[in-house]
């Protein structure tokens, strides 16, 4: 019987429970006994701990109290380097003014919370570091011998001599602000932590993408070996990002407390809390400066990146890493210089959001790219078309096009189904109306690199599994996590398909390190193409092994696959086969030298966005937006077109309203009220198109999806904005409606 | 949730008087509270200051709706969704529809209450803007006795109110528009739902022979109180709807307005917004049909 699971909208495998509240989120969960958590923070942006008071008003008794010198093993939370504590000691510097110094437990929340209170902290001050600028020109040195988390460099021929010799120059330098995940639910962690027959044994459990990242921060922090440490991923609430490197932190918090009081301890930060103290989006600068011919054919580019990463290194280099790997864009062009550098400031560390480095740098070369075309008097469209990379080009890290990305055709798909051309027409006689709203329309061109950057994959070799249950079933055995992006129901859909089974016969095993082998983390649109692909052959494996074991014979039925599978288990007590990712053969990467294949492959896509401004409040209102993706394979596509809408409607909010507001250091707005996301009201209609390209390292041809609808709003709607206002510094994201009239007086003053 | 709730007291007076009586007691002790859709939110975060919490919602005498041929009296907790559901705020008071329905989500809707709008005196409110357009008037009420006072003159700086310690805000009191008339309303909250206002104009003007006869401006968050724009008014009232002058009114607003730079919006952007949203509506009422 020939079964097509993959292609096919099959319901979402957790949506049942979602929908009807009995979904079981970490803050559900009750232990008996259970503590409730607290952190005290530093307050200070920089400085020094001198001590720490505790001041009259709860019974101190009762209150379990954890400072850094209660930890067993190693007080920094494990990572690319070893630079951020868990907590800061009596004597220690202070980093960010979020940073953890003490934690407090009690039955009660409202005690703990009032006890927090009460901690008087003794800070000797220092003036802090705030923003890239300052950290690049060392105003003050806080990390290093120059403030440089992580520094990339690119190069491909040598664009020095060129700029002097091209008929176009275009200069221009371009800003993108912090983000701030939004996940429905917030952080929440719970910790317990045995004495057993070897030493300590540590549970942690909750809402978080990588359970193995969590699992090394536990052995690290508790100085004990992994079979001692237990990672369970609850339901959660949404991620982006978010939960990628904080829950180890969070964690760590929670099984402290739990050390020490010898309770189960339960930290869940409320959204004021979890806004302030987590991680954002890196905020950027980047500097570009690219040389044309006199036809518009692009000849070389030199581009300066710089992000904020915050005050420890946290997953810094591997942001960079991405955003200098998108920074050319998708254009061909002999001469490359880029650098690329994550500098130290004292704000809260920048983590993973959806994107990873590439929104930035995609919003500077696209938004570049168009200023570019003007300036030569192009047509922004066809100078893309003049440049965009072609089979046999080579991208800037001298990667080959194996294959025709067809951008060319995206960008037609794109234009055609917003119309394009004729609103161009319509709104040049509508915008010399006297009417305060003007409208534009705009577009971007750009790519995501599925999976880990070069040979990140290698190095981490992941591992995934299927099991065979006695009941005839088949379990997904994978460390990759469900935070509503669908990857239970992918996941499902791929075993499914290789079985010949119905997807109903396939279901996610529980998210358990003790049970689960290490599939990599939650990250980097890497679960459906990666992960999915290790499935396959597990599932392959599964197969064979009950063919080659007499249990079934091909052609099968589901029935008696069951039963193939009922035998086996009889016969053989437990059937589990595993898979562990391959490198591409033909594909090669230098991390050294930042040379070679950077991705295995990636998305494409063309984004076009329609937007209204009002000239009375300086308001935008986003009327149409179009996208058209190439994807490899859809392998769920309403999942699929909700991924897309998703990160289509954060990237308008990036683009057009979210402003993270820092006031020496801290977010002051971190509230719901005050932290303006899109409401649905605020959002077009998104139009989702699919081309399926097919792609020979993913699961039946898949590629990923996850990141790609977050790079390309912002760049397609200031784009727009130019079309609709005119020749304005529109060079910035969030481009509120603030920075619109400010722009405009400035453009009216010159 | 951060507040310490057995810091908290609440009680729940079954009549006017009993409440009245209970203020008149111990003036200043206590904070009355009624959708509590402000109140709790300071709660939430830690932040609330008064610890003894009067829980109006059982008080009869403050709901209710008088509609009289002349005048619409509305009881202090009617709430937004309840002001959705009245014919004749419909029909006489569009700006108030408006800014009920501008206010919050659906939930704060069906729970907060326009007396509770009144009385938290944020600058940022939705509803007091078209209050001041219709020439609202509130009733306070004490164990002393009862007193109603303009709406536009009960704002007396930020946060400071024509209210004493013992007294409630009983009812709200809005003369039905005579004649011809032009109604106006405009929220800038930057996103289209659940905002809080970063400029807010509300406009009533009656017309007779084309000439502005009577003109109302309130404004929300450009000032430390809601406000009327009395110097705006002042250069269009008596002015031909033919020859507005929309750039002396621009003008004269920026005398009526104190912004001042907050998370929100800076102070810059409220007054050449407010200016616009001005111009706006004159331009809207130099366009109205009167024939």
């Amino acid at each position: 019987m020939e079964v097509h699971v993959i292609g096919a909208s099959t319901i979402r495998k957790e949506g049942r429970g979602k929908v009807m509240g009995s979904a079981a989120y970490a803050d559900d969960v009750d232990l008996p006994g259970c503590l409730l958590g607290m952190t005290v923070r530093s307050r200070c942006a920089r400085g020094v701990l001198k001590g720490i008071t505790f001041l009259e008003g709860v019974p101190w008794d009762e209150i379990t109290v954890v400072t850094a010198a209660d930890i067993p093993g190693k007080n920094f939370v494990a990572g690319h380097v070893d630079d951020q504590p868990f907590l800061v000691p009596v004597g220690g510097a202070i980093a960010h003014a979020e940073q953890p110094v003490l934690l407090l437990a009690h039955a009660d929340r409202a005690v703990a919370e009032k006890a927090r209170r009460l901690v008087r902290l003794d800070v000797e001050e220092l003036p802090p570091l705030l923003d890239i600028e300052e950290a690049l020109a060392c105003v003050r040195v806080i990390h290093g011998e120059r403030n440089v988390l992580k520094e990339i460099r690119i190069a491909k021929g040598d664009p020095e001599p060129v700029f002097a010799a091209a008929a176009h120059v275009v200069e221009g330098v371009y800003r993108t602000g912090a983000q701030e995940q939004l996940y429905l639910e917030p952080n929440v962690m719970i910790g317990t932590v045995e004495h057993g027959p070897a030493g300590l044994e540590v549970t942690v459990s909750g809402s978080l993408q990588c359970p193995y990242y969590v699992h090394d921060a536990m052995k690290q922090l508790f100085g004990i070996p992994g079979e001692r440490v237990r990672v369970v991923a609850l339901e959660m609430g949404g991620a982006f990002g978010g939960k990628e490197d904080y829950p180890s932190v969070i964690a760590g918090h929670a099984a402290l407390l739990a050390l020490k009081s010898g309770r189960p301890v339960k930290i869940a930060y409320d959204r004021e809390e979890d806004m302030a103290a987590t991680t954002k989006r890196h905020p950027s600068r980047t500097r570009i400066r690219s040389a044309f011919d006199a036809q518009g054919r692009l000849l070389a580019l030199d581009i300066d990146f710089a992000l904020d990463g915050g005050a420890f290194t946290t997953l810094s280099p591997v942001v960079l890493s991405r955003g200098a790997l998108h920074a050319a864009g998708v254009y061909r062009c002999p001469d490359v210089r880029i650098l690329a550098r994550a500098v130290a400031t004292n704000t809260p560390p920048c983590g993973a959001f959806r994107g990873f480095g590439a929104p930035q740098s995609l919003f500077a070369i696209e938004r570049h790219m168009d200023v570019c075309a003007r300036r030569m008097g192009m047509d922004p469209v066809e100078l893309r078309r003049l440049n965009v990379l072609r089979q046999g080009d080579t991208m800037a890290t001298g990667q080959v096009m194996r294959e025709d990305p067809g951008l060319e055709g995206l960008m037609d798909r794109a234009m055609a189904a917003i119309d394009y051309r004729a609103l161009q027409k319509a709104y040049a006689v509508r915008n010399a109306w006297d009417d305060p709203v003007k409208r534009g329309v705009g577009l971007s061109v750009f790519m995501h690199g599925c999976g880990f950057t070069g040979s990140g994959e290698a190095t981490m070799a992941s591992v995934a599994g299927v099991e065979g249950r006695p009941d005839g079933t088949v379990a997904v055995l994978a460390a990759s996590t469900e935070m509503g992006q669908g990857k239970n129901t992918v996941f499902c859909q791929i075993v499914a398909e290789t079985l010949g089974l119905p997807v109903d016969m396939v279901d996610m095993a529980e998210v358990d390190t003790k049970y689960v082998p290490n599939s990599g983390p939650t990250v980097a649109s890497r679960s459906t193409m990666v992960v999915g692909r290790i499935l396959e052959d597990a599932a392959r494996g599964l197969r064979l092994a009950l063919v080659q074991g007499g249990f079934l014979a091909e052609p099968y039925d589901p029935e008696a696959f069951r039963e193939a599978m009922r035998a086996a288990h009889l016969k053989l007590g437990s059937l589990k086969t595993y898979g562990q990712y391959r490198a591409n053969p033909g594909f090669a990467w230098d991390d050294k030298t930042y040379r070679g294949d950077a991705y295995p492959n990636f998305s494409w896509a063309c984004y076009a966005a329609a937007v209204a401004v009002d000239l009375v409040t300086f308001e935008v209102k986003v009327e149409d937006f179009a996208t058209v993706q190439e994807v490899g394979r859809v392998v769920n596509p309403t999942l699929a077109a909700g991924q897309i809408q998703g990160g289509v409607a954060q990237g308008i909010g990036w683009g057009l309203w979210e402003e993270v507001t820092f006031r020496e250091g801290r977010m002051a707005n971190n509230q719901l009220t005050n932290y303006i996301i899109p409401t649905a009201a605020d959002l077009p209609h998104i139009r989702v198109e699919f081309l399926e390209g097919g792609s020979p390292f993913g699961p039946g041809g898949a590629k990923g999806i996850g990141e790609l609808p977050m790079d390309g709003p912002a760049p397609a709607l200031l784009n727009a904005l130019r079309d609709a206002l005119g020749d304005l510094r529109l060079d910035e994201v969030p481009m509120t409606p603030e920075r619109i009239l400010n722009r405009l007086e400035e453009a009216r003053h010159a | 949730m951060r507040a310490f709730l057995p810091d908290y007291a609440i009680q729940a007076p079954g009549t006017l008087d009993e409440a009245l009586r209970m203020l008149a007691a111990e003036p200043g002790a206590w904070t009355p509270i009624a959708g509590g859709t402000d109140l709790m939110v300071l709660f939430n975060a830690g932040r609330l200051p008064g610890r003894r919490l009067l829980d109006l919602s059982r008080i009869y005498e403050l709901r209710g709706i008088e509609d009289d041929p002349s005048r619409l009296s509305l009881g202090s907790l009617i709430t937004y969704t309840e002001l959705l559901e009245q014919r004749a705020v419909h029909q006489f008071f569009p700006n108030l529809v408006k800014s009920a329905r501008a206010t919050g989500a659906l939930a704060i809707q069906n729970r907060g209450t326009l007396g509770g709008n009144i009385v938290n005196a944020s600058p940022a409110a939705d509803t007091p803007p078209s209050l001041l357009a219709y020439g609202a008037e509130v009733q306070l009420v004490s164990a002393r006795g009862s007193r109603w006072v303009a709406y536009d003159a009960f704002h007396q700086g930020y946060k400071k109110m024509d209210l004493a310690p013992d007294e409630l805000v009983a009812r709200i009191r809005l003369p039905k528009p005579q004649g011809l008339g032009f109604h106006f309303y405009r929220k800038v909250g930057t996103r289209q739902a659940q905002a809080i206002s970063k400029v807010c104009l509300a406009a009533y003007a009656r017309i007779q022979d084309r000439v502005v006869t009577e003109l109302r401006v309130g404004l929300g968050s450009v000032a430390p109180v809601p406000l009327r724009a009395r110097r705006a008014e002042a250069a269009v009232v008596g002015r031909a709807l033919d020859a507005l002058p929309i750039e002396e009114a621009r003008r004269a607003v920026l005398e009526d307005i104190s912004p001042i730079d907050d998370i929100r919006a800076s102070a810059h952007y409220r007054q050449v917004v407010t200016g616009n949203v001005l111009a706006q509506m004159l331009k809207e009422l130099g366009a109205a049909r009167t024939a």
